[in-house]
């Protein structure tokens, strides 16, 4: 059996292939942005000096980075309804039960990641901060942050990255996301060759795209007034030396 | 320097006449920091201040006094004590034992039950307190995500609650004043250690305090650099700034100070006017310092 380019072409422009993708992009964004938020307020508790909030959150990071993703993945789709009866309604979608599995599990990760942003921040910058009087509130939204954002930025683009190929583990539980649309297709067909293949393009875009945003968002944390446009998309694209 | 007087002129000018840094029209408030009807008394007190990191006291009893408008030079070596007592009198770190004093106001605590008894106040009201003093950094800590301009209009927008044009305005006018009206859009990192510590000044001083604590402005400048931080710092006591200057620049201390303190192993072991201090000190420990750093 060759490759057949035809069936590669036909799977790469389907339907399900691209509902699917967009599944995947849309489960991968959302995990994502609800773990970074997860992340910061576990960051912020462990670094706040509260040996019951420090102690949460470190319990919490154990736990979740202990427990293989697919199991934590499976629990919610299969014991919560189980146990809470109120999730064995319709609306606990496997997309729903995916996110909070998922986001749940990154969070652990960021917050390990946000934990080193504001490791990496001078002391000297809150000292300073407050020196000019400012409540605590705002020393971290418009000193700290902005700084441990700067930091966090490469290693979050790395779980991004990792976050997408993550959610194929979704097809588990009967998300129709890439990877399932896939394997559906491979079990009529047997043509394993040309459907991998389109989803391993499929996953090569998605990334790229993601690697762009990342150099944009690179380049707006750059901190110089020679900045040129101001780093727009355009010269994200033409690379980090074009001026 | 912007201004063309020579700045080792020790002729004060009229400070109402002439002022290029505390033009009370340009400041952070309404209220001038340099206010010629405020009650009389020291400014700035310490009151028998005590303070230990762990089981090493770093201050020992620490008791002086900064009269409106003077300058007190801080002399001493390094692990004396200096930058901690600086600290502590910022409201940076809370102190174990005495008070400090502004304006013969108790300030950093509040009483508390009986018996004399104080604790510290909760960070938002120190926070409010701390806008009345200004403090300058051994390593200029400047907000690397902000351009020059932005570091100064910092405090003003987000403590003293002016619109971004206003803080603009004032804090552009306030670097033009320090000599960095070309460098309002240069980010920390483009500039020099000499710009990035007037940056610093700037920043503290747009929001007009009632005294202003330098700690070690000059010591992390290269050579070359120290003159126009220092000239700034000497414009500024001409205009009446009250000022506690941590430093190691006896040249500085002697054209400028009106009081100079020696400090060693957390105490004040010397304090006095510059002539006498640096002519005839009155201890030893005081005479082998200024001899090592001469």
């Amino acid at each position: 059996m060759n490759f057949d380019p035809a069936i590669f072409w036909q799977a790469l422009t389907s339907q399900q292939f691209r509902d699917g993708a967009l599944i995947a992009i849309a489960l991968t964004v959302a995990a994502q942005l609800t773990a970074v938020v997860i992340g910061l307020v576990l960051a912020l508790m462990r670094a706040s000096g509260n040996r019951v909030l420090g102690a949460a959150s470190w319990t919490y990071v154990w736990i979740f980075r202990a427990i293989p993703t697919l199991v934590q993945l499976l629990f919610v789709w299969n014991a919560l309804p189980q146990l809470i009866p109120a999730l064995r309604e319709d609306w606990f979608s496997p997309f729903l039960a995916a996110w909070v599995a998922l986001s749940m599990n990154e969070g652990a990760y960021m917050a390990e990641i946000v934990r080193s942003g504001l490791l990496a921040i001078d002391d000297g910058q809150q000292l300073a901060a407050r020196a000019l009087g400012m409540t605590p509130r705002s020393v971290f939204r418009r000193v700290i942050l902005p700084q441990v954002m700067r930091v966090i930025i490469p290693p979050t683009a790395n779980e991004f990255i990792t976050m997408l190929k993550i959610t194929s583990l979704a097809s588990a539980i009967s998300l129709q996301e890439l990877l399932t649309y896939t394997q559906q297709s491979i079990s009529i067909t047997f043509r394993f060759a040309e459907y991998y293949a389109a989803a391993a393009i499929y996953y090569l875009v998605i990334v790229s795209v993601f690697m762009v945003f990342q150099a944009w968002l690179e380049r707006r944390f750059l901190w110089t007034s020679q900045r040129g446009d101001a780093g727009g998309l355009a010269t994200a694209l033409r690379g980090k030396g074009a001026r | 320097m912007t201004n063309s007087t020579n700045p080792t002129d020790p002729t004060p000018t009229d400070p109402s006449a002439h002022r290029l840094l505390l033009d009370p029209a340009l400041l952070g408030d309404a209220e001038p920091g340099v206010d010629a009807g405020a009650p009389s008394g020291p400014l700035l007190e310490a009151v028998e201040i005590h303070k230990r990191y762990g089981r090493n006291e770093v201050l020992r009893g620490v008791s002086f006094e900064v009269q409106r408008g003077d300058v007190k030079a801080v002399l001493g070596p390094s692990g004396s004590g200096k930058s901690t007592m600086l600290r502590c009198l910022a409201l940076l770190e809370p102190i174990d034992a005495g008070e400090v004093r502004l304006e013969g106001r108790i300030v950093g605590v509040r009483p508390a039950g009986s018996g004399g008894r104080s604790v510290r106040l909760p960070e938002v009201e120190l926070a409010h307190q701390r806008r009345d003093i200004g403090m300058v950094f051994q390593r200029f800590n400047l907000f690397p995500h902000l351009t020059a301009l932005g570091n100064v209009m910092l405090g003003l927008t987000e403590v003293r609650g002016r619109s971004k044009a206003e803080a603009t305005d004032i804090a552009g006018a306030m670097l033009e004043r320090v000599g960095l009206g070309a460098r309002v859009r240069f980010y920390p990192s483009e500039l020099s250690g000499g710009q990035q510590q007037r940056v610093a000044i700037a920043r503290a001083l747009v929001m007009n305090p009632k005294v202003m604590l330098f700690d070690e402005p000059t010591s992390a400048l290269d050579p070359e650099l120290v003159g126009e931080v220092l000239a700034v710092m000497e414009e500024l006591a001409r205009e009446g700034m009250t000022m506690v200057v941590v430093t190691h620049e006896i040249g500085f201390a002697k054209r400028v100070a009106d009081r100079v303190i020696m400090m060693d192993e957390g105490q004040i072991i010397e304090d006095g006017a510059p002539d006498e201090f640096f002519a005839s000190p009155r201890h030893e420990r005081t005479r082998r310092f200024l001899e090592a750093v001469n």
